[in-house]
């Protein structure tokens, strides 16, 4: 039989089983809710700088706060309407963060921003052109980091990048919001994988894909046989491999270094997500303001992809589906194994928000904490080879000289060993808990 | 044969003898002078080494205290007077007198007084759940009741009472020796100097937040106010972010602050309190008949 061995990163990883509901709903959009909160610091870097006032009108698309320094984006108001206030909103952690609310009148759209559906192949702007438009639009990494992206795109002299991969992997369990949008927006994300590749002067584009999604890649592989330098990879379902050095590993068997960057390799790796912002920026002028969300869980009525307004109240999102299940134990935002439960209802959709679990209190308490029996799971998963039930023991035991021997800032926090662990001890939590006490001290 | 046994002998018990010699001349040349008064004094130590006197260990102390002229600097907390005392005749200076110190714990959100907005079911380590959120309340200063400051202490002078969830210092167990104080992600176990019999008086909250705002999450809250500042005649109470700060140096424990005090957040501890007093000034009335004057 003929047998062709799919492409994955080398070691460790898990496999989570999670039903994807969701992924053949086609992407709805949801209406602008009345209204809507924009956190300044939504992603890293320095929070953004309000530019408009108290009671000032303003327009989908127009910017209401403008990046601070080099690192930081600019965000742009998703609805129209009058501005509420600028005061302290609750964060995902609880904690107080300033935010812009607006209350949505009507729906008037900025002219500049071009709504046709139609696909626009052809620019002709150089890399500078595009960066510029890039940095204006306040896009950032879609995938989940928020790093800037016209600073991720502006390599330094140097370097040099040949290779841009796309991140179509999404190997969360239970997320389809970047199979989706590549299902429906193939031809777009194409386009913003030229304009990506004009921008940081690569000469290929590889997209990887797990091969749990065989429709995404099939369309991807039909769409792209039109540009000779854009090919799609299937790869092999396996968590982490939408971490940066896995997928780097994966695709193209080079190792990035630590604390290193793909850059370090000639790559550059973006998200499909920000591929298609990309897209929308430079060709049809309109700045990040809405994002594909995924909403979904065991009991929800309508588990469903929404293209959200950024700033859309997480209430708003609950409410599209039919409403909390009567026996909601936990509300998780983004993935089940990397995701933050919320503490409240009162937050808001991000740039970084690509998915909301409603999980059954069936499911979402923790089970008694067990002694460890050295059975080394946890070693065997970890992709970047670290010994998660012995820097658990370290941190515990308050030695924190030995977890930087230990190499504990290799770790991804990506889960896999809490994940095995059959005495269920929470083992990322003490190694995020160890990786915070480091950086205060080297701080 | 006889021959090759002596000679093994011979051989053997030279090359011991040449050693022997080695080894004492290679002891006299590198051998460490050290002060015999060191273990003599580490033997009048607790013994603990617990770091509560800002020392490495008991030897370190001890090494301290012999370098040192005078004991003004160094206390040892978990042996109190009586040891310190006790160095103090063995190395003939004077004795110097130190006020004792014990931990207190300074919020007072306990499950009745603070309601619980969410869950926590995580690993149970306050540090582990300050980094991750808020806390089960809506105060981001208050306890969260995991116990992290029952794990770090060596005395076992910590435990979680049931009922509230806040953690409860005995009096008699604390050394003060600020392991607690160490292990508190939020600050909020603080060593006080306290009077004779344990006595103190202090402000059992840390809430940063206007006194509405904090009123709303916890119904024992120092809203800042600032009744005791008035009420208090030896300016020994300050308030900065709204909450009150009550000075261990100058406060006279007179406790016209814990009667003022409209949340009752500050808090006095080590006293007969006044219905006690009443009831066995009632019973020494009866057994001596004669009115007492000095009020303790």
């Amino acid at each position: 039989m003929f047998f062709r061995k799919l492409k994955t990163f080398s070691k460790g990883g898990v496999h989570p089983l999670g039903k994807k509901v969701t992924q053949n709903k086609s992407i709805q959009t949801l209406p602008p809710p009345e209204k809507i909160s924009l956190i300044l610091k939504q992603h890293l870097g320095a929070p953004a700088i309000p530019v408009v006032e108290i009671n000032e009108r303003v327009k989908v698309g127009q910017l209401v706060a403008r990046n601070n320094g080099y690192v930081s984006a600019n965000i742009h108001s998703s609805v129209s309407g009058r501005v509420d206030k600028i005061e302290d909103v609750l964060d995902i952690s609880g904690y107080k963060t300033k935010a812009i609310t607006i209350s949505a009148e009507g729906d008037d759209w900025d002219e500049s921003i071009d709504r046709s559906p139609d696909v626009k192949h052809d620019f002709n702007l150089n890399s500078i052109e595009i960066l510029k438009k890039i940095q204006d639009a306040g896009i950032v990494g879609l995938g989940g980091a928020t790093f800037p992206s016209h600073v991720k795109l502006a390599i330094p002299f140097s370097k040099f990048a040949n290779i841009l991969i796309l991140n179509g992997v999404e190997c969360e369990p239970c997320l389809t919001s970047d199979h989706r949008l590549m299902i429906e927006k193939g031809e777009e994300i194409l386009v913003g994988a030229k304009i990506l590749m004009r921008a940081v002067h690569a000469h290929k584009t590889l997209i990887g894909i797990e091969n749990n999604k065989p429709d995404a890649i099939k369309h991807l592989e039909t769409l792209a046989k039109k540009y000779e330098n854009i090919k799609v990879y299937a790869l092999k379902a396996k968590y982490p491999q939408g971490s940066e050095k896995q997928l780097v590993k994966a695709l193209i068997d080079k190792e990035i270094p630590n604390k290193g960057l793909p850059i370090d390799v000639h790559t550059i790796v973006d998200n499909v997500g920000t591929a298609f912002a990309v897209y929308e920026a430079v060709q049809k002028n309109k700045p990040l303001i809405e994002r594909v969300v995924t909403v979904t869980g065991k009991y929800v009525k309508h588990p469903c992809n929404f293209l959200a307004r950024i700033g859309t109240p997480i209430e708003h999102l609950v409410q599209a589906v039919g409403g909390l299940p009567e026996n909601t134990g936990k509300i998780v935002m983004g993935g089940p194994m990397m995701g933050k439960s919320l503490s409240s209802l009162n937050y808001y959709v991000t740039k970084a928000t690509n998915g909301l679990l409603v999980i059954p209190a069936e499911d979402s308490k923790r089970e008694k904490v067990r002694e460890c029996i050295r059975c080394a799971k946890c070693v065997s998963v970890c992709p970047v080879g670290l010994e998660p039930y012995k820097l658990m023991t370290l941190v515990e035991r308050s030695q924190y000289d030995d977890i930087v021997e230990e190499k504990i800032d290799y770790c991804l926090e990506c889960g896999s060993c809490s994940f095995v662990c059959p005495s269920y001890r929470p083992l990322l939590d003490y190694i995020r808990l160890g990786k915070s006490v480091i950086k205060k001290k080297t701080a | 044969m006889s021959l090759h046994i002596l000679n093994t002998i011979l051989t053997l018990s030279i090359s011991g003898i040449i050693a022997a010699i080695f080894l004492f001349l290679v002891a006299r040349k590198f051998t460490v002078k050290e002060d015999i008064r060191i273990s003599q004094l580490e033997k009048i130590l607790p013994g603990a080494n617990c770091g509560g006197c800002g020392y490495s260990g008991c030897r370190a102390f001890a090494e301290a205290c012999l370098k040192a002229n005078d004991l003004n600097n160094l206390n040892c907390p978990v042996g109190g007077q009586d040891i310190m005392s006790n160095v103090a005749a063995f190395l003939g200076v004077k004795m110097v007198e130190k006020y004792r110190y014990l931990a207190v714990v300074r919020c007072s959100g306990s499950k009745a007084n603070c309601r619980e907005k969410n869950i926590y079911d995580g690993a149970e380590s306050c540090a582990i759940a300050n980094n991750l959120y808020f806390g089960e309340t809506e105060c981001y200063y208050g306890c969260l009741k995991l116990g992290d400051c029952v794990k770090a202490c060596p005395y076992d002078a910590i435990h979680l009472d049931t009922e509230s969830g806040l953690p409860v210092i005995s009096d008699k167990t604390c050394k003060a020796c600020g392991a607690c104080v160490e292990a508190c992600p939020r600050n909020i176990i603080e060593l006080r100097k306290v009077a004779k019999n344990n006595r103190r008086v202090y402000v059992s909250c840390v809430n940063h937040d206007k006194g509405g705002i904090a009123r709303k999450i916890c119904t024992a809250a120092c809203i800042g106010c600032g009744k005791c500042v008035k009420e208090c005649k030896f300016d020994a109470i300050t308030i900065q972010n709204f909450v009150a700060y009550i000075d261990p140096e100058k406060c006279k424990l007179c406790r016209k602050c814990v009667a003022v005090c409209p949340t009752g957040a500050i808090r006095e501890e080590g006293f007969i309190s006044i219905k006690n007093y009443a009831k066995r000034q009632e019973t020494d009335k009866k057994k001596s008949s004669q009115p007492i004057t000095n009020v303790a």
